[in-house]
């Protein structure tokens, strides 16, 4: 009844090619960035920004980084815990090298260096296909790590190996990091990145670019046919997605938790960006963010969930509850919608544009 | 999937949210809360739920006995983190403004939470209280003055380890040409004692060479073959977690090894990690920065007030007197004894962490206040200061003999001289690195 495209004409190819063609959805889009840019960081308490919305952010854009690689070329990749290692020990890096330096561009380099790692462990990805390059990409989940555990110079000599962020600034002299930075600071600065880079990557998706990533993720020997050259599409791929994958790894070392050691970014990462992609949706923006809601908020609701109801159930039990209920949903999810959340949301819209006579 | 559905799940969501957004369960008004980090669950979980229990017991035998410290009742809540760095954050994150005045301390009892937390303890005024983990550099109260390393550290572990091997050889000049390996979980934690096993190499003449074991640890053939045919080392020390400790000792079995000169870390000396070894274990030996057994005056208070009445938190009494066991019982302790120092400067109410701190920095709980515990022997005294947060950081070393700990040495104390200045070195360049300004400690 509301949600109907009938009525709404397009003047022009500009209007016709915008990635929201129907005013419903604009709106809803704007309303939903008003409520994270000015809604949520009014109401919600710093437990809630803090410890849910920042990780969900950081997360969601490390999964679209994994979704750009995996989803739209179809490389699947189990190296994104060790691409985030290097964004986040590459901004550690510039950032005490050149203490001026600031945030933005230590984010951005970061972003780049991992990049040119992410271009590295991409060339295999010419002979290797499919669940070898899997294990070719897991290699360089392993072999990262290992070298920032091994080598002393990426810590600067701390005899733990811990890397920990200096207190930087944004805008003015709003911190941004370290342990006087504002909790509505960082999630304002994580959810401006999350966006920017979230639009810039919905628009390259519909570019010559993304189509010719989504060519050689439908049928490699046909996109090859039709002249789409296989190396640089796909080395295009991996550093893109390195490029998200290591300013998520700077985020979460520098504005979630401040403090992290290499074993944060371990093959558990991987698989966890992997499985959001999966439930969330492949080939798809909004699947990374439905994904991350999912892996991340949902283990927090049900291990408070029985608190809630006031019942006095003993620790170690919800947790086994939680891993249990957890997994019973992300099977029923798959059953229900193998192709994930996003396109159970896609679905939902068509259905609303026949409510209320659905057939 | 119709649109009756979608209409149920959009109200489910709804609901859901408005759960969320619920205040938690009404706490008793006038009690202490503590909130408690452990792991009952995880990989890890057979060394935690010992610690979790000590440490609920003792809180609960205060309650039960003497009705809570000066009168405030205790409130225990535990989140459990599975040994998981976000999970362990997160719960962090829940329980820090529970209670009338939020959470008076934590202990995270991971080194990758407390890493995570090294910042957010600082801007929550939590004292953070890692005993015989975490940075061994938070010993320096002047800049780090939320952090606690009680009892020990794992540079200081190393001077002990190097100390014990000097006695048992005649001394340290005999320790000139002697071959020592070091066998450690490559991680943050493994590596914290290398650079004092280096500088005390180089001071000693003794030869060290360094086995990194990658997590888990489950795969360490080549590691001890090289150990037991190539190398031969005088000496093996190990720092090790969880399943990597039982495999080393089995490896170290397989090679002939002498086990009795094998000495683990304190987290390689859990008697979880002793069983699944069996009799390859006989002999082996471990620090600790606690006593062995359960036989002090607070085991049989906990057995006599708690486990009699049913009111225990292990499943049996078998489970008192195990290490991880005695541990929880005396960072309880360390922590009630702190909840104790605040009120009696504060007044007989919930205490703030920034109280909390105030009166960590003055903790002193010596021999005399031990035995009224009824923990004579089960742990050091310890005398806290302003500039000095870790005591004299000593530890035992203790002997495996395959049903369960023996002392076999009293409390050595590690070279405080040395680990003095490398503590105040490393956390300078700390300081350094995040802009803090040390604190003045008069």
């Amino acid at each position: 009844m509301f949600y109907r495209e009938a009525g709404e004409f397009k003047a022009s190819y500009k209007a016709d090619q915008a990635i929201l063609p129907i005013r419903q959805d604009r709106w809803f889009i704007w309303a939903i960035l008003a409520v994270a840019f000015l809604v949520i960081p009014a109401v919600s308490s710093d437990y809630w920004l803090g410890t849910i919305m920042l990780p969900f952010l950081i997360l969601a854009l490390a999964a679209i980084g994994l979704n750009v690689l995996t989803g739209y070329a179809g490389q699947l990749s189990l190296g994104t815990g060790g691409f985030m290692a290097t964004g986040a020990f590459a901004a550690y890096k510039l950032a005490t090298m050149f203490p001026g330096m600031h945030i933005l561009l230590v984010l951005l380099f970061s972003g780049t260096i991992t990049a040119g790692v992410g271009i590295l462990f991409g060339i295999p990805s010419l002979r290797i296909k499919g669940f070898y390059l899997a294990v070719a990409t897991l290699a360089s989940q392993f072999f990262l790590i290992w070298m920032f555990n091994k080598f002393g110079w990426f810590t600067n000599y701390s005899s733990s190996g811990v890397i920990s962020a200096p207190p930087m600034t944004a805008i003015g002299d709003v911190l941004v990091t370290g342990a006087h930075a504002t909790v509505t600071a960082k999630y304002l600065f994580a959810l401006s990145i999350v966006t920017l880079l979230a639009l810039i990557t919905k628009n390259l998706v519909r570019s010559n670019i993304g189509r010719e990533w989504m060519a050689v993720r439908d049928m490699d020997i046909a996109a090859e046919i039709i002249g789409i050259k296989m190396l640089p599409t796909k080395l295009k791929a991996f550093a893109y997605s390195s490029f998200l994958c290591g300013i998520a790894g700077a985020l979460w070392a520098f504005v979630h938790t401040g403090s992290v050691e290499p074993l944060a970014f371990d093959v558990n990462r991987s698989f966890q960006i992997l499985f959001m992609i999966i439930i969330g949706g492949l080939g798809s923006i909004m699947g990374a963010f439905l994904g991350s809601a999912f892996i991340v908020l949902l283990p927090i609701f049900l291990s408070n969930a029985p608190h809630w109801f006031g019942l006095d159930i003993p620790v170690d039990l919800i947790s086994h509850i939680e891993a249990m209920v957890f997994g019973a949903l992300i099977i029923f999810f798959l059953i229900v919608e193998p192709h994930g959340l996003a396109r159970l949301w896609q679905i939902t819209k068509e259905k609303l544009r026949l409510w209320p006579f659905p057939y | 999937m119709n649109i009756k559905k979608v209409k149920t799940g959009i109200i489910a969501a709804a609901v859901g949210m408005a759960c969320l957004v619920s205040t938690p369960a009404v706490m008793a008004a006038e009690s202490q809360y503590i909130g408690s980090l452990v792991y009952r669950t995880g990989p890890y979980a057979p060394g935690g739920i010992p610690w979790a229990d000590g440490f609920a017991d003792y809180i609960n035998l205060l309650n039960e006995r003497d009705g809570g410290i000066n009168g405030v009742k205790l409130n225990l809540e535990e989140c459990d983190t599975a040994y998981n760095t976000d999970k362990g954050v997160e719960c962090y994150e829940r329980l820090k403004g529970n209670g009338p005045t939020g959470m008076p301390a934590v202990m995270p009892l991971s080194t990758g939470i407390t890493y995570a937390l090294l910042d957010r303890v600082v801007a929550d005024k939590i004292p953070l209280i890692t005993s015989g983990y975490g940075r061994a550099d938070g010993s320096d109260g002047t800049i780090f003055p939320y952090v606690f390393v009680p009892p020990a550290t794992y540079w200081g572990g190393a001077d002990i380890a190097i100390n014990y091997i000097s006695q048992q050889e005649g001394g340290y000049g005999n320790l000139k040409g002697k071959k020592i390996a070091l066998v450690y979980h490559d991680s943050a934690y493994g590596k914290e004692p290398i650079k004092t096993l280096e500088a005390l190499a180089a001071q000693h003449g003794f030869n060290l060479t360094l086995f990194p074991v990658p997590h888990p640890g489950l795969e360490q053939k080549s590691t001890w073959l090289k150990i037991g045919r190539q190398l031969r080392p005088d000496y093996v020390l190990m720092w090790g977690w969880g399943v990597m400790n039982a495999t080393a000792i089995k490896e170290a079995a397989a090679v002939n090894f002498p086990r009795e000169k094998f000495i683990g870390v304190w987290w390689s000396g859990n008697d979880a990690d002793m069983v699944p070894a069996g009799d390859a274990a006989v002999g082996y030996k471990s620090l600790q920065f606690n006593g062995v057994g359960a036989d002090f005056e607070v085991h049989k208070m906990i057995k006599q007030v708690l486990y009699a009445n049913g009111k225990g938190s292990a499943k049996s009494e078998a489970g008192i007197g195990e290490v991880a066991y005695n541990r929880g019982v005396q960072s309880a302790v360390i922590l009630t004894e702190a909840l104790q120092g605040a009120m009696n400067e504060f007044g007989n109410k919930p205490v703030t962490g920034e109280q909390v701190q105030w009166a960590l920095d003055r903790l002193d709980i010596d021999e005399a206040r031990l035995k009224a515990i009824g923990a004579e022997g089960l742990f050091d005294p310890i005398k806290l200061s302003c500039a000095d947060h870790l005591g004299k950081g000593r530890a035992k070393m203790t002997q495996w003999d395959g049903s369960q700990w023996k002392s076999i040495s009293d409390w050595i104390e590690p070279n405080n001289e040395m680990l003095g200045a490398m503590y105040k070195e490393s956390a300078a360049a700390y300081a350094k690195e995040k802009g803090i300004t040390p604190r003045a400690c008069n």
